[in-house]
């Protein structure tokens, strides 16, 4: 099987779904002739030409907008922030606009559309250049927010996006851009709304996504090690959830632990935590445990940046506590 | 930041010499701090000022006590021209505990308050409403001081530039907006992001006045910011500036500038003020490759200097990261 970075396997989608259907366009800063920020969008200008690869002004509000109006128009366009952090901008246009229109028009409308980009913390980049997004894209109604930390999910789930009728929020990581593995050839989609079971387990559920994923999985390893069998799932949707494999795997392990980059207050992390309290209560053997950044601004300083973020070892350590095992 | 007085007689062998030196402090400590960027000891993102240091110094030259600069994150030119202590620079660079904030902002956030730096801005235009904010209090509490904005011609096209210039001319905001069109945002250049040639097209419709001009000559610079500075300050009277410039370097450190030829790069060298200052000190005031070298010379050890302190500073108190969030967190 070809192995892809996350970046070509983004731009597989994109491409794939851009010759399928001559609606699909790609509008941001720097995604044509510089060919993007990050290289996801390379090359696509030079195939499909100025018209579908849409280089704009540093002007997020504008451009989203523009994106929200095309959609109700009959386009299908794929909005890119050159990070997560620069849609703070455009959050009008999303909250206000993507994601009610449908609704206020009583229907008469579809906003088919995609608003992808890096989210959470790089690397040494301070407060402005370090925010995870996903507590405010998933704290109200109207839109489904993906993650991805595989270029294989992320090739299925953003073909998915770009094809589903509704706003998709999509959060790649900045730092993962270049972390390969296998994309089988050929045409696949991942459903928008499922999770998936990265590593199979029967002790403790750990749920994580996007940067989460590879620490987690790394401690995973790590408990393994002193004999505790992991289940680790990634929730790959953020928006619906997949509350039956959540539930399902918490229900078969008694103990649960989410681990993920965002802060602490409100959240997925605690919705999860919330619906384990709720519908799992009666299955628990131990409260359910929170790794995730520490509730403060980041700061640039490395050693600074590194402590409010979750570590395997911090990970490791809140299985190893919900697992009642002496370290 | 005592005030120089911009005249328009011609400056003198010293006047020329000073100028030259402030601006060569600037460029030699953002080459220093490239090169420390390529050993790995500064991280994130590192956007360079090179090429455009005579509009900080002018800028420094011409500010009263209480004036304030709002930036971008290309801020290190103004830190060193308003006198931030470049080894605070530096450790701030390398996310030092003896950082200019504490190692907790890196380069794209300085912040000096006593010195008139009131901040670098990440967020592209973001800062136009904050320093229009600042002109605002200054009106209000008759303060007489002037806030001075810079943005990049980039930040010309987004919502909050637009909002903070209206009401700046609105409620005629001591407040001086100047761009520092180096040609490129990013990697775009200027004609594919609007298609008027004149930035300063827009002032009009903002109610304020307007000046435009290419930056070769820090002295033109200079007198001709004063003036838009001085009616802010009297006459409560916004502008928006326009200053024809050139960075010499990519966007930031990533970026390796492919957008752009040799030729066009080389033409602009040979208008870059720093260059021009030297040419003048050596053409009209007899300075030789002696002289030249000594003001260099101090320079470089000044810096280097600053780059042993950043070295030697260690990193901040791992409790430091909680601090300052609310004002509770002391
Ligand atoms: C709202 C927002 N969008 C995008 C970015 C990313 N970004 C940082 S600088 C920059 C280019 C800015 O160009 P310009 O305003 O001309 O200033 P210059 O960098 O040339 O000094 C971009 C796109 C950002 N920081 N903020």
């Amino acid at each position: 099987m070809p192995i892809l970075q996350i970046r070509e396997a983004l731009r597989e989608a994109i491409d794939e779904e851009m010759e399928r259907d001559d609606r699909v366009f790609v509008m941001g800063e720097e995604v044509g002739y510089y060919n993007g920020a990050y290289k996801v969008t390379q090359g696509l200008l030079e195939k499909y030409g100025e018209q579908r690869v849409v280089d704009t002004p540093i002007a997020e509000a504008g451009f989203a907008g523009v994106g929200v109006g095309a959609a109700m128009a009959g386009l299908r366009p794929i909005i890119e922030f050159m990070t997560f952090n620069f849609s703070a901008v455009a959050f009008d246009q999303i909250l206000n606009n993507a994601a009610k229109l449908r609704h206020l028009s009583g229907g008469q409308f579809t906003i088919p559309m995609v608003f992808r980009g890096p989210n959470a913390a790089a690397h040494m980049l301070s407060s402005t250049h370090s925010q995870a997004f996903e507590s405010f894209y998933c704290g109200f109604p109207g839109v489904k927010v993906v993650s991805v930390a595989t270029p294989y999910d992320a090739k299925g789930l953003l073909k998915s996006a770009i094809r589903d009728d509704n706003p998709i929020i999509f959060f790649e990581s900045e730092v993962m851009y270049g972390v390969k593995g296998e994309v089988p050839e050929g045409e696949y989609l991942i459903p928008i709304g499922q999770a998936d079971i990265k590593r199979p387990g029967s002790q403790v559920t750990v749920i994580t996504w996007g940067q989460g994923v590879p620490i987690t999985l790394e401690a995973a390893k790590m408990a393994e090690e002193s004999g505790i069998d992991c289940e680790v799932i990634d929730l790959l949707t953020l928006r619906p959830l997949d509350r039956d494999a959540i539930l399902q795997s918490v229900k078969k392990t008694n103990r649960a632990v989410l681990a993920y980059h965002g802060w602490p207050y409100g959240g997925t992390g605690a919705e999860v935590a919330d619906l384990i309290a709720r519908e799992a209560f009666y299955d628990l053997d131990a409260p359910v445990e929170r790794v995730c950044y520490e509730d403060i601004n980041f700061s640039y300083a490395e050693n600074l940046e590194e402590l409010a973020i979750p570590s395997p070892k911090q990970i490791f350590d809140a299985i190893a506590k919900v697992a009642y095992h002496s370290l | 930041m005592t005030s120089t007085i911009p005249s328009t007689q011609a400056p003198d062998k010293d006047e020329v010499a000073r100028v030259f030196k402030e601006m060569l402090r600037i460029r030699r400590f953002e080459e220093l701090a490239s090169r420390a960027y390529t050993q790995g000891k500064i991280s994130g993102f590192l956007h360079l000022y090179i090429g455009q240091e005579a509009i900080a110094v002018a800028t420094a030259d011409l500010m009263k006590d209480g004036d304030r600069v709002v930036t971008t994150y290309r801020d290190h030119g103004f830190a060193i021209s308003l006198g931030c202590d470049p080894g605070a620079c530096m450790a701030e660079l390398f996310g030092k505990k003896d950082g200019l904030v504490g190692g907790v902002g890196g380069s794209m956030h300085f912040f000096d308050k006593d010195k008139g730096l009131w901040g670098g801005y990440a967020i592209v235009g973001g800062h136009l409403p904050v320093a229009a904010g600042h002109a605002f209090a200054s009106k209000y509490l008759k303060d007489d001081a002037v806030t001075l904005c810079f943005l990049g011609e980039g930040a010309m096209h987004i919502g909050a530039t637009h909002e903070g210039m209206h009401l700046a001319g609105l409620w005629k905001l001591p407040v001086v907006f100047v761009i520092e069109n180096n040609q490129y945002a990013m990697g775009t250049p200027l004609k594919r992001q609007t298609l008027v040639d004149d930035l300063t097209v827009r002032a009009p419709a903002y109610r304020m006045t307007s000046d435009r001009w290419e930056v070769n000559d820090i002295f033109e610079t200079r007198r001709r910011l004063a003036e838009a500075v001085e009616r802010a300050r009297k006459d409560h009277q916004p502008a928006l500036i326009e200053l024809l410039t050139y960075r010499f370097r990519g966007h930031s450190m990533s970026d390796p500038a492919k957008y752009r030829t040799k030729d066009e790069v080389e033409g602009w060298r040979k208008k870059d003020p720093l260059y021009r200052a030297e040419q003048r000190l050596r053409d009209d005031h007899g300075f030789d490759d002696e002289a030249i070298e000594s003001i260099d010379d101090a320079v470089v050890d000044e810096m280097q200097a600053a780059v042993d302190f950043a070295d030697a500073s260690p990193q901040p108190d791992p409790e430091h990261r909680f601090r300052h969030h609310l004002v509770e967190d002391v």
